[in-house]
């Protein structure tokens, strides 16, 4: 099993201090962040992708080229790649420049992006956001799949006779997974693929994600790729912890009650019982993390989101030493009982050895 | 069995929207056999909604009430008069409801406020509200003033509003006029 941390970039003040960090300490923090994953032994660090302040990632691929360079191990995601405003053949050309760069430790995974007005920025209508994340994945999926494409579709001028350089390292495109949050085409877009679902359960209560990923795991299997306990789902996670419960509380609510997504709304305690959002000592993290397999089956990949609603870099870093710890406590409890036949997360050494045999 | 919700957005206690409410659900209880009622009191979920509002998901107990009303065969909802309008509370709850998730939905609306001049607010607000929604409004809503409460026509609008949306629940066409306004002279004679 995967376990990472993903970040969705944004600028936010610091609610204890009033303080504001640039866009370059934003930048290189999130840089910080990803070096920091590969040393206390994470698997998957993911950016998100944005076009709209308060948010700094735009370009995803120079910051994960960035790190590539200076990490060994580390899977580089997004999270998510806007598979709406961009144009698939942009998206082939740089994640497979990535991953010759990065040695093949790349996958991504898709979203739609929920803000109107990034839409016509990019001459797009979020109207049709599902049919351009259907027919934009469609022809992505084809760029890396075939030397020489001819193609037509609603949303893109027409190509003929056109080439994706450079073609993925050894012929293996990344592994793609689809993150939604709501909607069943995007779990049914995954499961006919055979490609992985991430579902971001950390907002919701895990109801709602429960049909969803239960949907996406029926129609992995009608769709012929494997049994419906065998599909890829991936998962949220979020998660404050200091070595008492009471500390980890004490300093982490002023950045709950601020926070962009939910301040302002329910308590911490209210929040925390409805939603995956977890703040205690690390024993309830594996506590609390363990239960996501109870409720969604065997799964291949757990990200936790770490480093939002303004918390400073020293204190985020310090929360990667935590999962740190946890980690190997994690890898081995959810490998208790899980059958044999459930499968990993697919990588590009995974997925270049099948395609050898 | 059929199964009508209440909602109501009364603030006070005692609340004359609580009254107002109270009254329309026995009123129609009378007239719809095996009527299971339940009542949503949104004062009650204010937090909640509010919090729904932010999280974009209800809490357990608000989800409870949403689904009574959207599981409903029929709703009465019925609100205070605030600046011309129907109270924040009670549209912060409409909109916290799924899209269409009251289309076809049989409705009785009411309104209370501190004088008759208000009484357009059931055909200029909660109207078009449910009209939007696509439920089906009966003709009839009842707009109860403060001065209504001691006087006579109150009881009468309730019962016809209540009939109403007896006659939708039960698939009947409404029952039409038994006359056209015609009273025997000497009824007219005798002041009545």
């Amino acid at each position: 099993m995967q376990f990472g941390v993903f970040t969705v970039g944004d600028v936010t003040p610091d609610p204890t201090t009033g303080r504001t960090p640039t866009e370059a300490e934003r930048i290189k923090a999130m840089v910080a962040i990803a070096l920091k994953a590969e040393e206390v032994g994470l698997d998957v660090f993911a950016t998100g992708e944005h076009h709209n302040p308060p948010f700094v990632p735009s370009s995803p691929t120079t910051m994960l080229g960035y790190i590539a360079a200076r990490t060994e191990r580390l899977i580089l995601s997004t999270a998510t790649t806007l598979i709406t405003t961009n144009d698939p053949v942009k998206i082939a050309e740089d994640y497979a420049m990535l991953q010759h760069l990065a040695d093949g430790r790349v996958d991504l995974i898709m979203g739609r992006g929920n803000t109107g007005p990034v839409y016509p920025w990019f001459g797009k209508d979020i109207r049709d956001g599902i049919d351009l994340a259907i027919e934009n994945y469609a022809l992505l999926h084809k760029l890396w799949r075939e030397d020489v494409v001819d193609w037509q579709g609603k949303h893109r001028t027409p190509l003929q006779s056109f080439t994706s350089t450079p073609r993925p390292l050894d012929d293996v495109p990344p592994f793609v997974w689809h993150g939604s949050i709501r909607s069943p085409q995007i779990a049914e877009q995954a499961a006919y693929y055979g490609d992985g679902f991430f579902a971001n359960h950390i907002f919701w209560p895990k109801e709602h994600f429960q049909r969803l990923i239960t949907f996406y795991r029926e129609r992995y299997e009608h769709h012929g790729h494997g049994a419906a306990h065998q599909a890829i789902v991936g998962l949220g996670g979020q998660v404050f912890m200091r070595r008492n419960s009471q500390d980890a509380v004490r300093e982490f609510r002023p950045y709950f009650d601020n926070a962009p997504v939910y301040g302002h709304g329910p308590s911490l305690e209210e929040f925390t019982e409805q939603t995956p959002l977890t703040v205690g000592s690390p024993q309830e993290v594996i506590d609390k993390t363990l239960t996501f397999r109870e409720h969604f089956g065997d799964y291949q990949r757990q990200l936790f989101l770490m480093d939002h609603a303004g918390l400073p870099l020293k204190t985020v870093l310090e929360q990667l030493d935590f999962l740190g710890e946890i980690v190997p406590t994690l890898r081995r409890e959810f490998a208790v009982g899980r059958p044999a036949d459930v499968p990993d997360a697919p990588t590009h050494s995974s997925m270049l050895k099948a395609v050898v045999r | 069995m059929t199964t009508l919700t209440v909602v109501q957005a009364g603030l006070g206690s005692p609340s004359s929207t609580q009254l107002l409410a109270t009254r329309l659900a026995e009123a129609t209880q009378r007239l719809v056999p095996d009527l299971e009622v339940r009542t949503a009191h949104l004062r009650d979920l204010a937090r909640d909604i509010a919090d729904n509002l932010v999280t974009g998901f209800p809490s357990a107990r608000l989800r409870e009430v949403v689904e009574s009303v959207v599981g409903a065969d029929a709703l009465i909802a019925v609100t205070p008069t605030f600046n011309a309008s129907y109270s924040g509370l009670f549209k912060s709850f409409v909109d916290v409801l799924e899209p269409e998730s009251l289309v076809g939905k049989p409705v009785l609306i009411g309104a209370t406020g501190g004088t008759e001049r208000h009484s357009l607010v059931l055909d200029h607000a909660l109207r078009p509200l449910f009209a939007y929604l696509r439920a089906i409004v009966v003709p009839t809503g009842v707009y109860a003033a403060s001065s209504d409460w001691g006087a006579d026509g109150l009881p009468g609008r309730v019962d016809r509003a209540a009939g109403e949306l007896a006659d939708l629940l039960a698939g009947r066409a409404p029952v039409k006029p038994a006359h056209d306004g015609f009273v025997p002279f000497d009824q007219l004679l005798a002041g009545r």
